[in-house]
């Protein structure tokens, strides 16, 4: 009887000892942060600040850009059997001077603080692996559309960005083009009236449905 | 002895006629000089024409030909490149010639507002043209240069 009674008390005095202990803890390094140390020379913590710094960032942007590479992107059956696989046939991926563009190419802005943006926005398609939200072809042709779209509208709103690191208008020798194409790009392009994804869409991949999409039928 | 010496002569004949027509190669625009029991190089590959000019037909009914390249171009039950310039409301902006209108009747010989079902698969008429020299050469003759010929002075 008596044991029964004394139980949860006790395991209620060790779960506050437990709080009460984090707290003093936590109290302590406080304390040991705050106060100037009397044991490291200034000297030695600046340098080991310095290397400790150029360790873990050197090690943060290593891991980042290991999550930038075409072998992480298809690791993935989602990406590899779908869009990897649409890409193989194109231009993008082999062509007469042997030029590839990888997923992060185009995907992943190349400046470092948009890059850091869109990784952070990644973190919804984390969530889209672990729950399967595209793990199978049908899913994934359902969700086309509006995967499309956010990348169309990403495109928009940074004027083609990712074309452009590599597509420069001022390098661009319309005497070298198709009397079509150097038309088209001198009316719209050079007038900066539309940007390259108003009429280049699906040249990576296929497309969605277009119907509804402006100037498509 | 008259006999005999003649097919005597006919054997020679047979077997110089045999030993000639394997020993010949056989030739054709198609083949070039590639024996027949033996498959040739392919030859190369070359890029279509890429002119954009408006080829004149044939004949009236052909489907007017493509003078531009289509790599890529998608046309499935997804969407329909062609008519992102091809479209009647895409001509303003793309300068490109407009689809036929004869190409907005269904089969029961109704317009419809855009292009019919059954036209939708541009590539299935209409196809790009290679820059590559026929091997067998055409000699089809059009209709107006057939009218000439058959009334002296010229076409009237």
């Amino acid at each position: 009887m008596t044991t029964t009674a004394d139980d949860p008390n006790a395991e209620m005095k060790a779960k506050r000892g437990f709080i009460a202990r984090s707290r003093d803890f936590a109290l302590e390094l406080w304390r040991v942060l705050t106060r100037p140390s009397s044991v490291f020379a200034l000297g030695t913590l600046v340098l080991a600040g310095f290397v400790a710094g150029v360790i873990f960032w050197g090690g943060f942007n290593t891991a980042l850009e290991l999550t930038n590479t075409e072998k992480f992107c298809t690791g993935c059956h989602e990406m590899k059997d779908n869009v990897y696989a649409e890409l193989k046939s194109t231009v993008h991926f082999t062509n007469r001077s042997g030029v590839r563009a990888t997923c992060p190419d185009c995907h992943v802005p190349h400046n470092w603080t948009d890059k850091i943006a869109r990784k952070m926005q990644a973190s919804k398609e984390v969530w889209g692996k672990i729950f399967g939200t595209i793990d199978t072809r049908e899913k994934f042709l359902d969700h086309r559309l509006e995967l499309a779209a956010h990348e169309w509208a990403r495109f928009k709103a940074n004027d083609s960005l990712e074309c452009r690191n590599c597509h420069s208008a001022d390098s661009m020798d319309i005497t070298k083009q198709s009397p079509r194409a150097s038309v088209a790009h001198q009316r719209f392009l050079f007038t900066k009236e539309k940007t390259c994804i108003d009429c280049h869409k699906g040249i990576a991949h296929q497309l969605p449905d277009m119907r509804g999409v402006p100037g498509w039928q | 002895m008259m006999k005999r010496s003649g097919i005597i002569l006919l054997a020679f004949a047979i077997a110089a006629g045999t030993s000639s027509l394997t020993a010949q190669t056989v030739t054709s625009g198609l083949r070039g000089a590639t024996p027949l029991n033996d498959e040739g190089p392919a030859p190369p590959m070359l890029p279509n024409r890429n002119t954009s000019e408006k080829e004149v037909r044939n004949y009236p009914e052909q489907p007017p030909v493509i003078p531009h390249t289509i790599d890529g171009y998608q046309i499935d039950l997804n969407g329909n490149k062609c008519l992102s310039c091809h479209a009647r409301a895409r001509t303003a902006e793309s300068q490109a010639p407009m689809v036929s209108i004869t190409h907005f009747m269904d089969r029961d010989g109704q317009f419809l507002a855009s292009i019919s079902p059954r036209r939708f698969f541009c590539t299935e008429c209409h196809v790009p043209q290679n820059t590559a020299n026929p091997p067998v050469s055409n000699d089809f003759t059009d209709i107006d240069t057939l009218l000439s010929r058959a009334s002296p002075g010229g076409r009237r």
